[in-house]
């Protein structure tokens, strides 16, 4: 039984479909990766997936509960179970990294302050920000804010983690890094991971399985293997990283040439 | 005219959204209050409701007591001016004692925290709307309200009542002192006279209203701020609404009370 099975998912702002009847399922200890372009609905299915907002239609199942429709006691025990690291990091900016990451020691479990600072030391040294508890997230770097919310999101050991973005906006080698650090954290939690992402190397490094998604809608699912060797137009025009037709459209043309004529004379 | 109509009729629904967002908020911060509670409630809770009563009451008592003291010395002024006329300065302290005990005090207080702790109730959740953090609280299996609310609200409940208190205090000193200075009352004389004109109920209807202004200043600071969408400019129209807003209900509010007062015989 899949630990997250989506079924018809349908979701609409305004009127404006953006996603559009979608089927998915990711079984226990896969690393599932969404990749698409921008506004392709990658995070609003992200947001889905961890309970965040309400589709129009269609179900969500995480660990059997339907996230679309349950209980907010329901939806808190879901909760419990997946650990997210935000494409902002969201860390709380008035606490320290370390009361980051205990923050949900403290609130959902009983133990002992010294076993909670235990913890809260592990989980910043698997991201190797053990020395650096005491500082605030402003006075990380962004490469160290990702990591510090990946600690955060690993405090409970949840069974699913959430990525959203976690390269975006880093430099190449910090990325790598923080690429490997997923693989790492899935050899040893032998957790299912969620993450949303546009950077092509980062996706065949850490997935197990891609989704691609185009317009609200999967263009694609499959392997790494399966998402390389694709013939899907629109899987290639993204891996081929082929211009889209934005610039070639009539009116766009039309302008250029006035442009031109005008600098001409 | 059908524009107009549709203007009216969407405003009416815009302003009818807000005050029911504002009741559902308030039962749910109620029925959270518990969490910030010292001793039964969750001490980490407690903790930000004490970190909270000194943002709110500590940090404002210079203002408070300074905006209280001025007002004291134009209300003494003011009314000395004309009871002088008549031979009836000695009113001035009644004027004082009682017009800040019932009024001035809780709607000076109420203004001053509206426009310090208001606005920053609205920037603080606005921003965390922004940057995600509240949909992280979300996730963490935390309830903003309980988390964020509860110790806000309960922190003002205790704040403003106090803070309204000193304003009362204050406000009755610089009375004191006008009357030493323009008619060399004696300060001991004019306490007698002071305690003579206030009676138990002017305290009490004093303490109701800032108990009522707190809780419009917490919930419209929260409010604004849980509404905020969009990116930092939305943080700082919140910011203004929610000055403004609390400012116009704390008013309201104040003439519904005294109005209540003044026909059950308690003002």
């Amino acid at each position: 039984m899949p630990i997250i099975s989506i079924r018809d998912l349908v979701v609409e702002y305004e009127g404006r479909r953006v996603l559009d009847g979608l089927n998915l399922d990711i079984e226990h200890g896969e690393t599932m990766v969404l990749l698409g372009g921008s506004g392709s609905g990658k995070s609003t299915l992200l947001r889905q997936i961890i309970g965040l907002e309400r589709p129009k239609s269609g179900s969500v199942h995480v660990k059997g509960i339907d996230v679309t429709r349950c209980n907010p006691l329901e939806l808190k025990t879901v909760h419990r179970s997946i650990g997210v690291a935000f494409q902002s990091a969201a860390l709380f900016n008035s606490l320290s990294i370390e009361d980051n990451v205990a923050l949900t020691l403290r609130e959902h479990t009983r133990l002992a302050p010294s076993i909670i600072d235990l913890v809260v030391w592990m989980k910043l040294a698997v991201v190797g920000l053990a020395d650096f508890g005491k500082l605030h997230p402003q006075e990380l770097s962004g490469g160290m804010k990702k990591r510090a919310a990946v600690a955060r999101a690993l405090a409970l050991n949840p069974e699913i983690l959430v990525l959203d973005e976690p390269s975006a906006g880093l430099d190449p080698i910090v990325a790598a890094e923080l690429d490997e650090l997923i693989l790492l954290l899935k050899q040893a939690f032998q957790m299912t991971v969620i993450v949303v992402t546009h950077e092509l190397p980062s996706a065949f490094r850490i997935a197990d399985r891609i989704a691609m998604l185009h317009k609200g809608a999967f263009s694609s699912v499959g392997t790494r293997e399966e998402i390389r060797a694709s013939k899907e137009p629109r899987v290639r025009q993204f891996l081929d990283r082929v211009p889209g037709d934005i610039a070639h459209t009539p009116a766009v043309a039309a302008y250029l040439d006035k442009y031109m004529q005008v600098q001409e004379t | 005219m059908a524009n107009v109509l549709e203007d009216v009729g969407r405003n009416t629904l815009s302003h009818l959204d807000y005050v029911g967002s504002l009741n559902i908020q308030l039962w749910a911060t109620l029925r959270a209050m518990g969490s910030a509670l010292p001793f039964v409630g969750n001490r980490y809770r407690w903790k930000e409701t004490v970190r909270q009563m000194l943002e709110i009451g500590v940090d404002a008592l210079p203002m408070v007591g300074l905006m209280a003291i001025c007002t004291g010395f134009i209300l003494a002024m003011q009314g000395a001016s004309e009871l002088r006329r008549f031979g009836a300065i000695h009113y001035v302290i009644d004027l004082v004692a009682v017009g800040f005990t019932r009024e001035m005090g809780p709607l000076l207080t109420a203004i001053a925290v509206s426009g310090r702790s208001g606005s920053a109730f609205a920037a603080e959740i606005g921003s965390m709307k922004v940057t995600e953090e509240l949909d992280a609280l979300k996730v963490m299996a935390l309830e903003p309200v309980e988390f964020l609310l509860a110790p806000k609200y309960l922190a003002a409940l205790i704040s403003v009542p106090c803070l309204s208190i000193l304003c009362n205090v204050c406000g009755i000193l610089a009375g004191g002192l006008f009357m030493f200075f323009s008619t060399h009352l004696a300060p001991g004389l004019y306490l007698r006279d002071v305690m003579a004109s206030i009676q138990l109920q002017d305290v009490i209807s004093g303490l109701i209203k800032s108990v009522a202004f707190a809780t419009i200043i917490a919930h419209v600071g929260c409010q604004e701020g849980f509404r905020v969408s969009g990116g930092p400019d939305s943080v700082g129209r919140s910011t203004t609404a929610a000055v403004v807003k609390s400012t116009f209900l704390v008013i309201v509010a104040d003439a519904v009370f005294t109005t209540i007062f003044y026909f059950t015989g308690k003002a």
